[in-house]
């Protein structure tokens, strides 16, 4: 902990106190700013998001009463809400397993020697445009792609590989995986980027002592490469797996958690209790469950972060 | 790089390299045909969108998507709203966290550490979870519907990582730069200002870059806080669009195309300020 003792002894100090005390207050003018907004941006709206979620009828009612966990149990009681959250966990386990194997592969290709460094320095900027698009120009990009009459269908059929046109988006059996499917093409740039990054960081020495030794190349890969990228890749993994799982647009934008809930997630589930059912109080409770997981993930990244 | 290539070339076959480029081309089309279809399509006459068999380059060019943006002021208004929103948004949060991370990158205090770690923690906070309160606050504060709304909401997850990212520049900066302010009789904040930021511009461009993108992408709070169509940004104009002409593809293209323009360009003219922003969020802190 950096107390006040480690501030560092001021030669011009003149002994006065109220020199020294306006000193000490000068950090605390520069965070102040931000130390305001995320009070009133932050720390105010999660304590009425709480106190909603323990009332019946927040926002709606006046009078709103208190009923304590009630809205957490009704919660809790909802199939769809477990549906909900069965869906998010694979829509978010698919996508961050391969977001890394995708971002991975590209890492390692554009790090070979054996391409020419122009190339290289091109298709990296090529690799990563997916990262740049917002989520709803993608959805209505895979919209347009995976639309029954779109080229994906025509491909395959010509293909023989399906015999007739899949309603990617719009049947319960395939919507998730369409989802999902775009997801993973929109995510692996930042795994790319960074483990490339990575990559260039590895001392070469340490290869060149492993040849000395006799290892082959998977050899290396496996007991040099992928233990130097082994923070990288925790630290990237576990705020993918943050972000991916709080998914928004993009389902709203596709499937909107249809048909018959197949895509719900977590954020679709809470912003229809409230912003089309107006059960605010329900919706607050599901949103503070959805906090909670986002928070454990959140501990493990920060405590990962502090390791390294 | 010439001679150790050379060397490789001498021991091994072609081989490897045949089969780097094959990978490489796979790459190259999982990540650039969707986008080169929708740029296409964008060109196509609305006929011709599905067309069969499907061609990727269209009979027909025709600018007629893009003229029915051109000519619709509502959907030029949504352009407006997001370079404005966005616009403030980045301008702000410079300025917040420019100040910020001077504070943490040059003093010692008390709690240093526990905001520290709360500013990471806010990076991963649902936003689900914060705007349902939101609505309450802006509805009660009378400000649902208006610029201020969607300004105000975007600092809370742009800050963050423009603090983070420019606290790291500063932390690169050595002391000595202020101390010469310092001894001369200026104080820290005259040392901010006449020193510190003009040498962090690399650092300045980075957050700006990464926080507009950040705003000029944002879907949930845009959606939900404001409802007329002369506050509606890009990514709601698009969903807007796709709601009452489901059919209008080649339109809905043509409006992508010119939604992920300012991005595109951002990212080719600052590259590395991009790649800088996009690492931010997992750098060591």
């Amino acid at each position: 902990m950096q107390g006040l003792a480690v501030q560092p002894a001021k030669k011009r100090s003149s002994g006065l106190l109220t020199y020294r005390t306006r000193k000490r207050l000068v950090p605390y003018l520069y965070i102040a700013p931000a130390t305001l907004l995320f009070s009133v941006l932050m720390l105010f709206p999660m304590s009425m998001v709480f106190r909603y979620s323990l009332m019946d009828g927040a926002i709606m009612k006046k009078d709103a009463a208190f009923v304590g966990f009630q809205n957490y149990l009704t919660i809790f009681r909802d199939a769809i809400f477990w549906q909900a959250f069965g869906q998010t966990l694979y829509f978010t386990v698919m996508s961050v397993v391969f977001h890394f194997l995708i971002g991975l592969a590209f890492a390692l290709l554009l790090n070979t020697q054996r391409i020419d460094p122009a190339v290289r320095s091109l298709l990296r900027v090529l690799y990563i445009l997916p990262w740049l698009f917002t989520a709803v120009i993608i959805a209505i990009i895979w919209r347009l792609l995976l639309d029954p009459n779109g080229v994906v269908n025509s491909v395959l059929m010509a293909l023989h590989i399906v015999d007739f046109k899949v309603e990617w988006f719009s049947s319960t059996a395939t919507a998730l995986h369409a989802l999902t499917f775009a997801n993973i093409w929109a995510g692996y740039p930042l795994y790319m980027v960074s483990l490339l990054a990575g990559l260039q960081g590895i001392s070469k020495e340490l290869y060149e002592a492993a040849g000395i030794d006799g290892a082959n190349e998977l050899q290396k890969f496996w007991y040099i490469t992928i233990p130097q990228l082994m923070p990288i890749i925790i630290s990237i993994a576990l705020l993918d797996f943050i972000w991916t799982m709080q998914v928004f647009p993009l389902v709203w934008m596709t499937t909107g958690g249809g048909p018959i809930y197949s895509t719900e997630v977590l954020s679709t589930y809470t912003y229809k209790l409230a912003f089309s059912q107006y059960e605010f109080s329900l919706a607050s409770a599901s949103a503070i469950i959805i906090l909670v997981i986002s928070m454990s993930v959140t501990y493990f990244y920060i405590k990962h972060q502090k390791g390294r | 790089m010439a001679p150790r290539s050379s060397k490789r070339s001498s021991s091994r076959s072609i081989l490897p390299t045949v089969l780097t480029y094959i990978g490489l081309a796979i790459g190259l089309v999982f990540a650039g045909f969707p986008i080169l279809w929708m740029f296409f399509s964008s060109l196509k006459s609305n006929t011709e969108i599905f067309a069969l068999p499907p061609k990727l380059l269209p009979d027909v060019y025709t600018l007629v998507a893009y003229a029915s943006i051109f000519d619709d002021p509502v959907k030029i208004r949504f352009f407006i709203n997001s370079y404005i929103v966005a616009g403030v948004v980045t301008l702000l949060t410079l300025l917040v966290a420019i100040i910020t991370a001077y504070g943490f990158s040059r003093y010692a205090f008390r709690f240093k550490n526990t905001l520290n770690i709360f500013i990471i923690s806010t990076q991963t906070v649902p936003p689900i979870t914060l705007l349902i309160p939101y609505f309450g606050m802006v509805v009660a504060f009378g400000i649902f519907d208006t610029y201020f709304a969607l300004i105000l909401t975007y600092l809370v997850f742009t800050l963050p990582y423009a603090i983070l990212l420019m606290t790291g520049y500063l932390n690169t900066l050595p002391k000595e730069l202020d101390e010469a302010v310092l001894v001369d009789g200026g104080t820290s904040w005259t040392a901010l200002w006449r020193v510190i930021v003009p040498v962090s511009v690399p650092g300045i461009v980075a957050t700006a870059v990464y926080t507009f993108l950040l705003s000029w992408n944002e879907f949930l709070f845009a959606l939900t806080l404001t409802k007329s169509m002369d506050l509606r940004t890009v990514p709601i104009g698009i969903q807007l669009l796709m709601g009452q002409h489901a059919f209008e593809w080649n339109e809905m293209m043509a409006m992508s195309v010119l939604g992920s323009l300012p991005l595109l360009l951002l990212y080719l003219f600052a590259q590395r300020y991009f790649l800088a922003g996009m690492t931010s969020g997992s750098v060591k802190s």
